[in-house]
């Protein structure tokens, strides 16, 4: 077995009922990366790290974390990982610091031993360490989560979503943890339905309707991305965006920020042909110019073009 | 074992950290003993009744005398005729009306029967057939006076007479016979509804998610789940005994660290039924109606307000499945007739094997991983 990876996973399938949700999946991630899942909810994220952390069993197929067999040597994988599940789950009548000693506590370890993995995190929380969990706000209680999971030194870190529902200051000293973090160490797995995080992975997976549709770097990914990418404005954008939808030329067009974001059908797109028709439907103050693809871009593309 | 004293100690401080946690373990018992000792009881007094006496003779005043002086007895009203006297019942103003016939000092007199009409409001049938035997032993009474009275040297003479003697509740106290009940009431509330509630709040409010990736085994884990619950239950029926003993005096014949060493064991099938539903049910409204089912059932078969005996056999037979009706019938023993250990051994090993094979059922049910 290659020691350089961190988890693989092999034809791995889950189903609830008939619904499939997760679709045959085989990956492998390199130890000491930090890999992140992108795609929207229902995708099969949470099901996949829930197989992964040892509280799933999977259907079919098979997954190991540094040689661990997620089914057969659960009790290793649960010493070896830390999981952070989407939904804020440690005791909200409990304080900071009561939750991260009782942690540590069932770890065997203690707040002081494993200090040095937490500090940059904790140090935040600290002055609250008194509050009770329940009365922080949401990005503290994603510091307190994230310092509740990594107290017992994890060798993999899987977050379930960790940035949902927090502000966007929040969302950015989130992501410098996870930098560094990784410099000790440790693979993180991380899952989000924000597709701007994604150029803060090493490598990314796109999931859709429990398959991983592409996995690559974010850089090739925007490298693969063959289209020419076009913005424009004008003072109707709701009309803009069905009109646009409308023309046989543009192979899709979707809302971004303020702006609409269209790809063309043809790389030769005339622009003049498009402002002409737009102001003859009545559309005033156009503003249109190609754009740089970003790896959203690549994602909407991809997952459009699969349905 | 260190795992173990984290999870008590967590337990522990969320259980006290609970704003209302203090007041139910205080207030609940006290409130509980005296107001079910007080009012479910089954003892007449202050019957309501209205009386017709067509007779005015001096014979009819002195069996109205007879009911006047009777403590269970009230007469709320004096009619002319039975039709106004049964309007009392129809209304529910009275429980009974008793019509003395018009001929009745002349029927004495002539050494007849004499007719005495006695009608009881039955919706409860059990309280209407002791009011009924109440008036019966009132009338007797009379009788037993004209007899004397008209043949003084015949009495008491070749009659049979029973004398009864109530042996373990000599005064017939009801309270004495539910004090011991209700205080395995009050435990057995105390601790399904504290263990039954526990690890279902803990899938509802998400928190089981993050302890199940942790190495915590089973056993820890239901050991830290029911050992503070254990812990206070035990003390709530010391609380609840010292009350008993305060307030209603209640004999304690037996040995109180036997009721002890019982109620340890009797608090583990019932703590691990709490932990069984809680371990089925997803959340907390659905925990609630299954504890409420089978409490429901278990406690108005456990014989607490009906003697067991005079079920039907299916319900003795169901019994021998209501840890309820074990406790109440040893704690009974225990208290008011001083039995030992011996005199319900069988019971308690059946306790015994309950509790196993419920403790069983319960860590077994706990499943960390989904399918």
């Amino acid at each position: 077995m290659n020691t350089e990876m961190a988890i693989s996973a092999t034809a791995i399938s889950k189903f609830y009922q008939d619904k499939k949700a997760l679709d045959n999946l085989s990956f492998e991630i390199m130890k000491g990366s930090l890999f992140g899942f992108i795609g929207p909810d229902g995708a099969g994220k949470t099901s996949l790290f829930r197989i992964l952390n040892s509280l799933l069993i999977p259907d079919e197929g098979k997954a190991n974390i540094l040689g661990f067999d997620t089914v057969k040597d659960y009790r290793q994988i649960r010493r070896i990982i830390g999981y952070m599940p989407g939904k804020f789950s440690l005791y909200q009548d409990l304080t900071v610091e009561e939750n991260l000693k009782f942690f540590a506590g069932i770890f065997n370890s203690t707040i002081s031993k494993n200090y040095h993995l937490i500090e940059d995190i904790y140090n935040h929380i600290e002055p609250f360490k008194n509050r009770k969990a329940g009365q922080l706000s949401g990005g503290m209680k994603q510091k307190l989560a994230l310092s509740c999971a990594l107290i017992h030194k994890p060798e993999v870190l899987i977050l379930d979503e960790p940035t949902t529902g927090v502000d966007a200051v929040s969302r950015g000293e989130f992501w410098e943890m996870l930098q560094k973090l990784k410099s000790q160490n440790i693979t993180i797995l991380v899952s989000t339905p924000y597709m701007d995080e994604a150029s803060l992975c090493d490598e990314v997976a796109l999931m859709q309707e429990g398959k991983i549709m592409q996995r690559a770097t974010p850089e090739k990914i925007i490298e693969a991305f063959e289209q020419t990418l076009w913005s424009v404005q004008s003072d109707n954008m709701f009309k803009l965006l069905s009109h646009l939808n409308d023309l046989p030329e543009i192979k899709l067009a979707y809302r971004s920020g303020d702006h609409i974001c269209f790809i063309p059908e043809m790389l030769t797109f005339e622009e003049k042909k498009l402002l002409d028709h737009l102001e003859k439907i009545g559309h005033q103050s156009l503003h249109i110019r190609q754009i740089e693809p970003t790896i959203e871009d690549s994602f909407i593309f991809h997952m459009q073009s699969q349905n | 074992m260190r795992t173990v004293i984290f999870i008590l100690q967590k337990e522990f401080r969320q259980v006290f950290r609970d704003k209302l946690m203090l007041p139910i373990i205080f207030i609940v018992p006290v409130v509980q003993l005296l107001i079910l000792s007080y009012t479910a009881t089954f003892e007449i007094k202050n019957t309501r009744i209205v009386i017709v006496d067509l007779d005015h003779s001096q014979r009819s005043r002195e069996l109205v005398f007879h009911f006047e002086s009777s403590s269970f007895f009230k007469i709320v009203s004096r009619q002319q005729n039975y039709q106004l006297a049964s309007e009392w019942l129809k209304n529910g103003d009275a429980d009974q009306v008793i019509v003395i016939g018009a001929d009745f000092e002349k029927a004495i007199e002539a050494n007849q029967s004499a007719k005495i009409l006695l009608v009881t409001d039955a919706i409860n049938g059990s309280a209407a057939s002791l009011m009924n035997a109440y008036a019966q032993q009132v009338i007797q009474g009379f009788n037993k006076n004209i007899l004397t009275e008209k043949m003084p040297f015949t009495t008491n003479k070749g009659t049979l007479s029973a004398e009864p003697l109530f042996w373990y509740n000599p005064k017939l106290n009801y309270v004495t016979y539910m004090v011991p009940g209700i205080l395995v009431l009050l435990v057995t509330i105390i601790g399904f509804f504290l263990s039954g509630m526990n690890i279902v709040k803990e899938k509802e409010m998400g928190t089981i998610e993050q302890i199940n990736v942790t190495p915590i085994k089973k056993w820890q884990f239901i050991t830290g789940k029911l050992l503070p619950f254990w812990l206070i239950a035990l003390f709530e029926l010391v609380f609840g005994l010292g009350i008993a003993k305060l307030v209603f005096d209640i004999p304690f014949l037996g040995s109180f660290p036997l009721l002890m060493g019982v109620a340890a064991v009797y608090l583990l099938v019932i703590l691990a039924m709490g932990l069984l539903v809680s371990t089925l049910s997803d959340t907390m409204q659905q925990s609630m109606f299954i504890s409420w089912f089978f409490l429901v059932i278990f406690i108005l078969m456990s014989g607490l307000f009906t003697p067991i005996e005079s079920m039907p056999a299916w319900a003795q037979w169901f019994n021998k499945i209501n840890p309820i009706a074990y406790f109440i019938t040893i704690n009974r023993m225990i208290m008011l007739k001083g039995s030992d250990f011996f005199d319900f051994s069988e019971l308690f090993y059946a306790l015994s094997g309950y509790a196993v094979v419920m403790l069983l059922l319960a860590v077994n049910r706990y499943k960390k991983v989904k399918a």
